[in-house]
């Protein structure tokens, strides 16, 4: 009995979502300069409201090749977007806390365990995430995704498709390529098994271009920071990313950023940087210390340093080298398995080192993020290798991005402290 | 020396076992992590396949390159690369299973210096076609590339050879597991760990010389004054480094009576077939034997397994032994534990770092633990 009350009030509520969703999105078309928060919300009312617009609900990995759902008007959700959120809503602990009750060990990735908190309570910011009708992982930036979206699959009870991409440790062969192909066609069977239609591959393709568009403009965003000062600094990017990583496949995301890309520009010609004296510039490297960025950020601003670029927010562009637009499908292949994290330490390396270049960096600061095995361990072989070959430091900060029980205020300050003195007598 | 001994023996000082089967230079040796290592491959190359596992040793030298929120597993076997015990390797070869494996394998690679270094990069999934494909891609291109670094050839006659040997070995290790089920007190745990751990490191040719009198023996030594043994007992988990729990155990009251340990039954469960493609075979293999957590078999085939090794050996709790910072066997826990819940098997969560808890500590839970059974 209780639990139909909960399912009917459940209903009303998404019915109102639903219309309140599309008076916004009406609203927000008229709307000159959108804001980021605005277009989320849009996204995540439309999202809680599927049942009532009759679309599907995918939740999908981060890293995950997204634009197969859009072609088929299933509604893309990201656990770790949405793991962000409660990070920087520093809601992370409670949740984090919720999860070890059920079984869950301290150490294991907080994105998980507050999405795994999460979906029993329908806890964090948003009150938690739409149901999901079917679940797609790609294997490309963790196996944590692996054994956290299988518990998802138990718990929800729905289809669930592993993308699998292998590890990349010194090249990409043929087999992969074959391998990852074949699974590009059972991922469309997959989809329409469960949307019950056929793919549209022409749609597909301008989503594809799309997206594809979308990643450029943000790459170009990304690029005015090369400038002296730097217009934007990488916390900037940290907020600005989240359509990168949710819409991507969007018209709403290339406006955003064509118009994000003019506003830089202007700030370029006009010499107005983040930061009121840029004096040093830093890279940052590992996912954001979601709920410490703006404490961060003052606190390098204080020493008229400028994080001017990172390692993350660039993820998302970063293979679209492999992306053949006239053969959007089959180049997804590459694309998706040869991203940052799934590919050797030695050839991060060698994109750090071509960022430190890029941006002209005097240091690196790296969040050594407990959560993340993937993307921290290698850093101390990544940061002997910039100081040996560009002389350059590293600062290397222990945090975890979401679960604030790992973080020392007082010491991370003492460390960066330290670490602004050495940067400040190195260029004198 | 018995032939128990000559096992112990080797495990106190693995490396210097790898040096001296160096020395009798008759088989180059290859460094390997991880039982998904296609070891047909490496003895049909006329190698000799020597398994690493911590050292066990303080680390001091892989602070320089991992976390403290690294599994000591992977923290300890770096240590023993850098600190130069594992100079008589010749070469090494990374199976793909977990995040920290895998960075493993990066920084192995740019820091130790080796003659060679493979990468065998198996699919995530075991449970579809195109993953089955893969996988004997994989172990094909593992063959091409072994034979090219060892400037070799690898004929099919060998291959075959090669999967007759080890299905020797693990027939015979299977039966030393069936007979501990049979007659816990034939064996005690910790003599059957250190065979079987023993048995990833020294001369397989050496090895298949004792294991049949070691399993004739037992099979008449069996049944006779049977010590009381004590309350039957599975493990699961990754690896055991540890053959001290087993004493800990038995002293507790508690038997081991089977495992889902890859120093364990996962090392031997599943015979490879004789084929036409020896290769292929062994790829067969490793899509149905019982799967280690990396991998994705099906949402609810660990459990079944579980489960299943516990009616099977007639065990009445099971004891889940995890390494900390361990990511795929702590997320498997929840569900793990959910299922044996269901069943009404009663179980207990045993973490370590890389050594052991407290002896008394470590007593204490297991007799809490075995007097409620
Ligand atoms: S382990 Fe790292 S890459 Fe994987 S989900 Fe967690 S934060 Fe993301
Ligand atoms: S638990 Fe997995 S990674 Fe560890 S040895 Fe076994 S198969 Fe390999
Ligand atoms: S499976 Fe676990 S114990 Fe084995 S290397 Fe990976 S993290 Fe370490």
């Amino acid at each position: 009995m209780a639990e139909k009350k909960t399912e009917s009030m459940n209903l009303v509520q998404e019915i109102f979502l639903y219309f309140l969703a599309g008076i916004r999105r009406t609203l927000l078309r008229f709307k000159k300069r959108k804001k980021i928060k605005e277009i989320l919300t849009v996204y995540y009312m439309e999202a809680k409201s599927a049942r009532i617009s009759g679309r599907k609900v995918a939740w999908i990995t981060s890293g995950g090749p997204v634009e197969p759902l859009i072609a088929m008007d299933v509604i893309p959700v990201y656990p770790e977007n949405h793991g962000a959120m409660i990070g920087a809503s520093k809601m992370g602990t409670d949740l984090c806390e919720t999860s070890e009750s059920m079984g869950y060990s301290t150490d294991l990735c907080s994105y998980a365990r507050s999405d795994i908190a999460c979906a029993t309570v329908n806890g964090g910011p948003i009150g938690g995430l739409p149901r999901p009708d079917m679940l797609v992982c790609c294997n490309n930036i963790c196996g944590t995704v692996l054994k956290w979206y299988e518990v998802q699959a138990r718990y929800f009870n729905v289809p669930l498709f592993i993308f699998d991409t292998p590890f990349c440790h010194t090249g990409f062969s043929e087999e992969v390529r074959r391998y990852v192909r074949r699974q590009l066609d059972e991922y469309v069977l997959f989809l329409e098994e469960a949307c019950g239609k056929k793919m549209d591959h022409e749609r597909l393709s301008n989503v594809g271009k799309l997206s594809l568009e979308a990643q450029r403009l943000w790459q170009a965003v990304l690029d005015t920071t090369v400038n002296r000062p730097a217009p934007m600094s990488a916390f900037d990017a940290f907020y600005h990313l989240a359509l990168i990583v949710t819409l991507r496949e969007t018209r709403e995301a290339v406006d955003y950023y064509s118009r994000l890309l003019e506003r830089m520009n202007d700030r370029v010609a006009r010499g107005i940087g983040a930061i009121p004296d840029e004096k040093h510039r830093l890279l940052w490297d590992n996912i954001p210390i979601w709920h410490r960025t703006r404490w961060l950020s003052e606190k390098f601003a204080s020493h008229n340093a400028c994080l001017v670029a990172d390692t993350y927010t660039s993820a998302w562009c970063g293979s679209m080298k492999y992306i053949d637009e006239n053969n959007f499908f089959d180049s997804m292949a590459e694309a998706y398995t040869r991203i940052y994290l799934n590919i050797g330490v030695d050839e991060m390396a060698r994109m750090v080192l071509a960022m430190v270049d890029k941006y002209n960096v005097d240091g690196i600061v790296m969040h050594s993020n407990r959560s993340c095995k993937p993307y921290s361990l290698g850093q101390y072989d990544i940061a002997k290798i910039v100081e040996k070959e560009r002389g350059i430091p590293s600062l290397i900060i222990e945090a975890d991005m979401v679960d604030e029980r790992s973080f020392s205020e007082s010491q991370v300050a003492t460390r960066i402290d330290a670490f602004m003195e050495m940067i400040k007598a190195m260029r004198q | 020396m018995t032939r128990l001994e000559e096992f112990y023996e080797i495990l106190k000082d693995p490396a210097a076992y790898g040096r001296k089967l160096k020395g009798e230079g008759r088989r180059k040796i290859v460094g390997y992590f991880c039982s998904y290592t296609p070891e047909e491959i490496i003895y049909a190359a006329g190698a000799h396949h020597f398994r690493l596992f911590g050292t066990g040793e303080a680390v001091h030298l892989a602070d320089a390159h991992f976390q403290a929120y690294c599994c000591s597993l992977v923290r300890g076997a770096l240590e023993g690369a850098l600190a130069g015990h594992l100079g008589f390797l010749d070469g090494a070869v990374f199976p793909h299973t977990c995040d920290s494996i895998q960075r493993l394998s990066d920084v192995w690679r740019m820091n130790v210096k080796g003659p060679f270094h493979l990468d065998v990069v198996l699919p995530v999934k075991l449970d579809t076609d195109s993953a089955k494909a893969y996988m004997s891609d994989v172990l094909h291109k593992f063959r091409s590339d072994l034979e090219s670094r060892l400037n070799i050839t690898i004929g099919k006659e060998a291959m075959q050879d090669a999967i007759r040997v080890f299905n020797r070995i693990r027939g015979y290790l299977g039966r030393l597991y069936e007979i501990k089920a049979e007659h816990p007190g034939t064996i005690s745990g910790s003599d059957l760990h250190t065979i079987i751990k023993a048995s990833m490191i020294m001369s397989r040719d050496r090895l298949l010389e004792i294991l049949p009198d070691i399993v004739t023996d037992l099979e008449k030594k069996k049944g006779q004054g049977d010590k009381p043994s004590g309350k039957r007992l599975v493990m699961t988990g990754g690896i055991c480094n540890h053959p001290d729990i087993y004493r800990i155990i038995e002293e507790a009251g508690g038997v081991v009576v089977g495992d889902d340990f890859c120093t364990g039954s996962r090392y031997f469960e599943g015979i490879t077939e004789i084929k036409d493609d020896p290769v292929a075979a062994i790829a067969e293999r490793y899509m149905i034997r019982p799967p280690c957590p990396a991998k994705h078999a099906g949402l609810f085939t660990r459990a079944g397994h579980l489960v299943d090794i516990v009616r099977e050996k007639r065990a009445q709790g099971v004891v889940f032994f995890f390494l900390k910072f361990c990511d795929p066997h702590a997320f498997d826990y929840p569900y793990l534990k959910a299922s044996l819940d269901r069943e009404e098997i009663p179980s207990i969560m045993v973490e370590v770092e890389d050594q052991l808890p407290s002896e008394g500590q470590l007593r204490t839970r297991f007799e809490t633990f075995i007097e409620m059974l």
